[in-house]
């Protein structure tokens, strides 16, 4: 098996020592953390070694001898160095040599007890300590259920570096006994706004939870239980979205420490997520309110709604005479074109009604902008249901009588045929009608079939106006879906700081000389950005559309109600 | 550094190439031809003359920017994100096997596969169009079930079926 030594790339400048790091023998490899520079005393590096890897939990050991020298070469020293595998006893015992600005090194291992003396192939791999420790790993290993990590993976690699934090934390000012050559932090970064501001958020977070048990007991009170009122709020959009954002908040507050990478992802992607979206609903807050844009607003609004009744009467005014060309049942056409008729008038008087309070309605409303964009949206969708409901009531009634056509038709046709449907067994069974039975079937067959286009028409003619604000709504929705769950955290890392996300690694052959080893550079390949929105996608509340394309236009032939959403606004009124 | 020519499974010219870095690593390169000009500018007649068309019938010139717009974005995408130049396989000794397939604005995407991770690799054979074609691919060790193989990963996929 080949020996392969990882190499952090920051110690190819350390002046001689010796190299400590972690043999992991399932891989056949090393990975090397540090160079511990002459002079030293054994006794104390191996007091120090036994400290680390209690703190760490990662083995490390004395690994080999780092010989980097400037001028010629020395003698005395390369058997010193060979000697001090005698000190710390390592098999094998790694010697890597440098020698002047020369790239390519000498590297060779010494088994002392093996009696064969085969010649094993080296591969030197360069790492960046730094990256390598701040990096993860995709997809997140779950070491909970595990316990143990996997050694024989390249992630034991980066667990081993990540673990070995506190080796590469120490003041590179203070005068231990030991000098140490690896990734140096410049300490940890301090200035004092972002310690005001851990000190502020704790209690900002106790005060915020506080809050939001307080409003999360009113909105479980019994008082808001009832039937109607749970009803209601389980149709409006607005609601949802706002519980939606509660739990967020509660997440964001809660006091407990994110227990792994993906739970502090999640926070943080939470967290800035709620940011945008408040900031973009105050930025709208301020538009609204700034050139008395509500009233301008409540003025257009009314005369719009006005404007739809209208073309809708016009509508109901063309489908009662021929509509394109078309011959109807002209009773059934007047019977209903009346009945419609009559709802856009009962409708056009409400709005009238309505039309002094909206604008104070539309300026209240306007202030729940500052709750975020998202509630705003669900605000603005749920308007849109409430102006639609004539809409809404003429599809539901044009869908009733439709099914119960189609319906009639169906069962009619089976008769028809001496066929019946069995509900107990669930399925048709042939069947010996009477003549009269037949006769009045066949009746009711014709009269139903030759009204069923003038039913057609209406049906068509408000499914097709119901769909469009459905679309309209739907695509409302979806921009409130994307605001919810787009992980934007996780983006800007991945843009700013490609190497914390890592999808794997990636290995360069640098240039190489005969009779020395291999020598490659290892990469972090960073996560894709559609991995990284996969990854770390925020779940949101709202359900699309189970039923497919084929079973969708099934219901709308047969007549049943279509929801697209499981939360809409146009049952409430 | 040999260099062989041969010939994809459509008939267009490749160049593969193996490096031997040391004993336990070597490279493998297939060249793909790369963009021809003669491709290229027979495609940009084409939109061109119909967009001329399309302004002459509607006297609007709004065609035309259009025209100048779809051609620009469309060769970006092609050359960053469809067009192949080189797919190569780097195979590392008790490390790894490592694909990079380089496209012809210069990106690279690679993926490596640990030695821990590959099963077995086999040559497959598959339907493409009317025939059958033969490509090597990796298996994959699917770690809950040892026996198992969790994914197959073809290689050099473009250099085949192009």
């Amino acid at each position: 098996m080949v020996l392969k030594v990882f190499f952090p790339s920051c110690c190819s400048s350390a002046e001689s020592g010796i190299l400590i790091g972690r043999w992991i023998s399932e891989q056949n490899s090393a990975v090397i953390l540090a160079v511990v520079h002459f002079p030293f005393i054994p006794v104390q590096v191996k007091h120090y070694l036994r400290e680390v890897q209690q703190v760490t939990k990662v083995s490390v050991s004395v690994l080999g001898s780092w010989n980097n020298s400037k001028q010629e070469k020395e003698e005395s020293l390369s058997e010193f160095l060979e000697d001090l595998g005698t000190i710390f006893s390592h098999e094998p015992w790694i010697q890597i040599s440098k020698e002047g600005d020369s790239k390519f090194w000498n590297c060779s291992t010494l088994q002392k007890q093996s009696d064969i003396h085969r010649e094993e192939e080296i591969i030197l791999v360069y790492y960046d300590q730094r990256k390598v420790m701040l990096s993860h790993l995709h997809p997140p290993l779950d070491t909970a259920d595990h316990g143990a990590e996997d050694a024989s993976k390249l992630s034991a690699i980066f667990n081993t570096v990540a673990n070995s934090k506190v080796l590469f934390m120490t003041d590179r000012y203070d005068d231990g006994p030991i000098k140490m050559t690896h990734w140096q932090s410049d300490g940890i970064e301090a200035s004092i706004i972002v310690e005001l501001m851990k000190q502020a958020s704790v209690p900002a977070c106790m005060l915020l939870t506080f809050l939001l048990s307080l409003v999360s007991g009113v909105c479980n009170s019994r008082v808001l239980k009832f039937w109607p009122l749970s009803f209601l709020w389980s149709k409006l959009s607005t609601c949802e979205q706002l519980g939606h954002r509660l739990q967020h908040l509660q997440v964001i507050s809660s006091s407990k420490k994110a227990q792994n990478q993906t739970q502090l992802m999640r926070k943080a992607n939470i967290f800035v997520s709620l940011l945008i979206d408040v900031a973009l609903g105050i930025l709208l807050m301020s538009w609204l309110y700034r050139k008395n844009q509500i009233g301008h607003l409540a003025d257009t609004l009314i005369p719009v709604a006005d404007h739809v009744a209208e073309e809708l009467q016009d509508l109901l005014q063309w489908l009662m005479g021929a509509p394109a060309g078309l011959k109807m049942n002209r009773a059934l056409d007047q019977v209903l074109g009346r009945f419609f008729l009559y709802h856009i008038h009962l409708w056009i008087s409400y709005i009238h009604l309505m039309s002094p309070f909206i604008e104070m309605i539309l300026w209240y409303v306007g202030l729940s902008a500052c709750l975020g964009l998202t509630v705003a949206l669900c605000i603005l969708s749920d308007i849109i249901a409430l102006l639609t409901f004539h809409i809404y009531c003429f599809y539901v009634y044009g869908a009733r009588l439709y099914c119960l056509k189609i319906y009639g038709l169906s069962s009619l046709w089976r008769l028809f045929r001496g066929k019946k449907w069995n509900v107990l067994r669930q399925r048709v069974d042939s069947c010996s009608y009477d003549l009269d039975q037949l006769f009045i079937g066949t009746l009711l067959f014709t009269i139903l079939l030759f009204l069923l286009p003038t039913t057609a028409l209406y049906y068509l003619v408000f499914t097709l106006l119901r769909l469009l604000v459905v679309i309209v709504q739907g695509l409302i929705h979806l921009l409130v879906d994307l605001i919810n769950s787009v992980p934007l955290y996780s983006i800007i890392l991945r843009f700013c700081r490609s190497y914390r996300l890592a999808a794997g690694v990636k290995f360069r052959v640098l240039e190489q000389q005969d009779g020395k080893p291999l020598r490659l550079l290892m990469q972090i390949n960073p996560l894709s950005y559609g991995n990284v929105v996969q990854t770390y996608r925020l779940p949101t509340y709202s359900c699309y559309p189970k039923d497919s394309w084929t079973s969708l236009c099934k219901k709308l032939f047969l007549g049943e109600l279509i929801y697209p959403w499981k939360h809409k606004g146009e049952k409430q009124e | 550094m040999a260099e062989r020519r041969y010939r994809s499974a459509s008939g267009a010219p490749l160049a593969l190439r193996c490096r031997q870095h040391s004993a336990s690593c070597r490279e493998l390169a297939v060249r793909c031809p790369r963009l021809q000009l003669r491709s290229l500018s027979a495609v940009t007649s084409a939109v061109w003359l119909a967009a001329y068309g399309l302004f002459v019938l509607c006297e609007n010139s709004v065609v035309l920017s259009a025209a100048i717009f779809l051609m620009l974005i469309g060769l970006i995408i092609y050359l960053h994100c469809v067009k192949i130049d080189q797919e190569s396989l780097l195979v590392i000794g008790s490390l790894g096997i490592q694909l990079t397939s380089s496209y012809a604005s210069g990106k690279e995407s690679t993926t490596f596969i640990e030695m821990s991770q590959v099963k077995d690799v086999v040559i497959n054979e598959a339907i493409h169009m009317q025939k059958v074609i033969y490509y090597l691919c990796i298996l994959l060790r699917d770690p809950q079930d040892p026996q198992g193989v969790s994914e197959v990963v073809p290689l050099f996929q473009v250099s085949v079926t192009e």
